[in-house]
């Protein structure tokens, strides 16, 4: 039973109590230290709370409302991703946002406040938020939005679930003419390339997102494929893939190591040819390429995975990335699907949210114990030296000192938590002096 | 278009169902015990594009309800062209043990009650000469086991009901399905380790609905099932009796 509520990337890797929370005028655990979970699609331990219960909105999926014209939705913090789409988008809506996993719920997604490849120009998930309701542990319901409870709305806002249970969310989509994009995929040589390619892109591309040799060395480290793209207009409609791949048991062993990487970095790199393609896809495929492999996190094996996700601020942009694909490189611990952007500069609502102006860089690292996290504290010096952050949805390994220097706005936000929430990631940030 | 009146709409597997009608515009007709859950499922299938939301309260052991709750229906809907059956509830065996009361509530529950509607709803269907009606039964209802038999009993009731309710109503162009699901992941089930066997509730409706569509007499949901309780049907008593299930 537990199982089910552990965190994508299995680490840390522990039984997890947890009951479902469906009905929106249920009430919450009496007495208990809680926290709310969504799909637990966060890698680390932001969405697990060890020495409590996780309370569940995974059937928490009913719409409640959806103007069909103005393109507004209302449901319940469980509806997933992908039913909000698969409902929208065949009347010409989108969502306005999105990470890179259909599976994440829309609480989830507002209590991480998540980014997607339209950083650059739409901020994060939160900005298309018009409202939401959050019910606290004492009973109490509240309203939030930029004029009503303004306060909370900004708490909640990538607040981590600590502010209150997410009732249900009201989204504002974006328009779309079909479910096509446009995308082309430029084979790029060093880590200047992609700076200059993404300042280049910015203006006409709404999508740009970078796919990184991590194992690149010397002069052609951060190479890669930079991959821009639009949503297309008077297309013919190309047919929705099925999910078919899976991965359906637990080796017992990852699967991924230095030799399988290896092979997989360099074949990755030079599976174009060409410097430039073309083409125009499916959405699914191009937003959600690891969806279509079920229990993909399985691959790590027992021991699980973790995931890297940084920012460093504009100034340090270059360095400090190059420092960190250098490290990782010489490590010989790289990473299957090392992910690069460019962040813009909207603001991020939320108190707590990781978005901010600067190069984000994300990697999948095999659990392989200390040497894993003997790596992450020499690249967490470099995120802390270059002005960046660290993303509490991708971590299991932060330091307290490091999280108030990287969110300074914590003491703020403290004022927000519910008596009776709490997290795995919220006991080990606050409790390290 | 089509027409549905669902009992146990309340069911984690037949809203799933209701889910996948709605978005195909059908007009659905709701009965449940609790109208709170009921309103929220019905704004739920309404965003879905369901043409028409009807909701009725009653406990389906209310058989007195079963004739006014079909009138009420044809009123609502203009006619009904499907009944599906959904509610059920998963006994404690220990208890149905010591107490006789106790099986025949579940009994009643997940047996009689449906059969007391279904003599309604047969003859309606046969004198207008069309219809379907979908149940679920279960897997537990294949073979008697210590760790369930009471459940197992009414399903079994149901499950041979329905048989002999398809071939009556076959010459009266009535669909009768049998749905059998196996091990689904639902609120029913929710104290259970769950394993490879389970299915989740998405899965199980788009069988269900799937079925329906292809006038099947009977459904294992997930299909392998079907080959699981070929085996189990075929141990021999003299060892099946000696096991542990
Ligand atoms: C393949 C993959 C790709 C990803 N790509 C991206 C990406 O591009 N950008 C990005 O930003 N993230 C990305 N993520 C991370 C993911 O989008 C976030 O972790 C997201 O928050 C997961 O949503 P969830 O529903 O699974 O929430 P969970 O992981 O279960 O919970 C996340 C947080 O939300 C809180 N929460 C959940 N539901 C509620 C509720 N009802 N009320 C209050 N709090 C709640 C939890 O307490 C927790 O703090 C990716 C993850 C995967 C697996
Ligand atoms: N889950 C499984 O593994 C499994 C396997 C095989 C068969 N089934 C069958 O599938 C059907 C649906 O169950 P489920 O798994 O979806 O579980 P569920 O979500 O718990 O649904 C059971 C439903 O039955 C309703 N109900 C119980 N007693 C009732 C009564 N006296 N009057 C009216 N409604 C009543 C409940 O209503 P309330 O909401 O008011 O409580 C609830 O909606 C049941 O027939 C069950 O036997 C389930």
């Amino acid at each position: 039973m537990a199982k089910q509520y552990v965190s994508w990337g299995r680490y840390p890797h522990k039984q997890q109590e947890g009951f479902d929370f469906s009905w929106r005028n249920q009430q919450l655990p009496k007495d208990a230290n809680f926290l709310p979970q969504g799909n637990a699609r966060s890698y680390g331990d932001s969405c697990m709370n060890h020495d409590g219960v996780v309370v569940s909105a995974r059937k928490l999926n009913h719409f409640i409302h959806y103007n069909q014209d103005a393109g507004v939705i209302r449901c319940e913090a469980g509806v997933m991703l992908s039913q909000i789409l698969d409902l929208v988008e065949p009347h010409g809506w989108f969502l306005p946002v999105t990470p890179g996993t259909k599976f994440a719920t829309i609480g989830g997604a507002l209590a991480n406040d998540v980014h997607g490849k339209n950083h650059h120009v739409a901020g994060t998930f939160g900005c298309h938020v018009t409202q939401f309701e959050i019910m606290r542990s004492d009973g109490a319901r509240m309203i939030c939005s930029s004029q009503e409870n303004a306060d909370y709305f900004a708490a909640t806002i990538g607040g981590l679930g600590l502010t209150g249970f997410i009732v249900w969310v009201e989204l504002k989509l974006k328009r779309v003419e079909n479910s096509a994009v446009n995308v082309e995929n430029i084979k790029y040589g060093s880590l200047s390339d992609f700076f200059l390619l993404s300042e280049e892109s910015a203006a006409d591309f709404e999508y740009t997102v970078a796919w990184v040799d991590c194992l690149a060395k010397g002069g052609q480290v951060g190479r890669g494929h930079f991959s821009r793209a639009n949503h297309a207009r008077n297309q013919v409609k190309p047919s929705k893939p099925k999910m078919a791949l899976s991965v359906p048991i637990d080796p017992p062993l990852s699967l991924i190591n230095s030799l399988t990487l290896k092979a997989f970095n360099s074949l990755y790199y030079n599976r174009q040819k060409e410097e430039r393609a073309y083409s125009a896809v499916h959405y699914d495929p191009f937003f959600y390429p690891l969806d279509g492999i079920k229990n993909w996190n399985r691959v790590y094996g027992p021991k699980g995975f973790l995931q890297y996700q940084c920012v460093v601020s504009p100034e340090h942009g270059e360095s400090a990335i190059r420092e960190i694909l250098g490290r990782i490189a010489a490590a010989n611990r790289g990473s299957f699907l090392a992910v690069l952007k460019l962040f813009g500069d909207v603001p991020s609502p939320g108190l707590l949210s990781f978005p901010r102006p600067g190069a984000t860089l994300a990697l999948d690292f095999p659990f392989e114990g200390e040497k894993t996290l003997r790596l992450f504290d020499q690249l967490d010096e470099v995120v802390h030296q270059a002005d960046g952050a660290i993303y509490p949805a991708k971590d299991a390994h932060m330091s307290g000192v490091h999280f108030k220097q990287y969110y300074p706005k914590v003491e703020e936000f403290k004022q927000f938590i519910d008596p009776a929430i709490t997290s795995s990631f919220w006991s080990r940030v606050m409790e390290e002096k | 278009m089509k027409n549905w009146v669902i009992l146990g709409a309340t069911s984690a597997i037949a809203e799933e169902v209701m889910r996948l009608w709605a978005s195909r515009g059908y007009k659905l007709f709701l009965v449940a015990r609790n109208q709170d859950k009921m309103d929220i499922i019905k704004e739920d299938l309404s965003v879905r594009g369901a043409m028409q939301v009807e909701t009725f309260v009653m406990d389906a052991n209310e058989i007195t309800k079963h004739i006014s709750l079909l009138e009420e229906a044809d009123k609502r809907l203009g006619h009904v062209d499907g009944v599906f059956v959904a509610h059920g509830t998963l006994p404690d065996q220990k208890a149905c043990e010591k107490s006789y009361e106790a099986a025949y509530q579940e009994i009643h529950t997940n047996a009689l009650s449906v059969i007391s509607l279904l003599t309604e709803v047969a003859n309606r269907f046969e004198s207008r000469g069309h219809g379907d009606i979908a149940v679920i039964s279960s897997v537990a209802g294949d073979r008697g086991r210590q760790s369930n038999y009471v459940y197992g009993a009414a399903k079994a009731l149901l499950s041979t009901y329905l048989q002999g309710l398809r071939n009556r109503l076959v010459k009266s162009n009535v669909h009768v399905l049998t749905i059998k699901p196996g091990f689904v992941d639902t609120p029913m089930t929710a104290d259970f380790d769950k394993g490879a066997l389970w299915a989740s509730t998405e899965q199980v409706a788009t069988g269900i609905v799937n079925a329906v569509d292809k006038k099947r007499n009977e459904a294992y949901l997930p299909g392998f099932w079907w080959a699981i309780m070929f085996i189990i049907k075929h141990v021999p008593e003299f060892i099946f009796k000696k096991l542990s299930m």
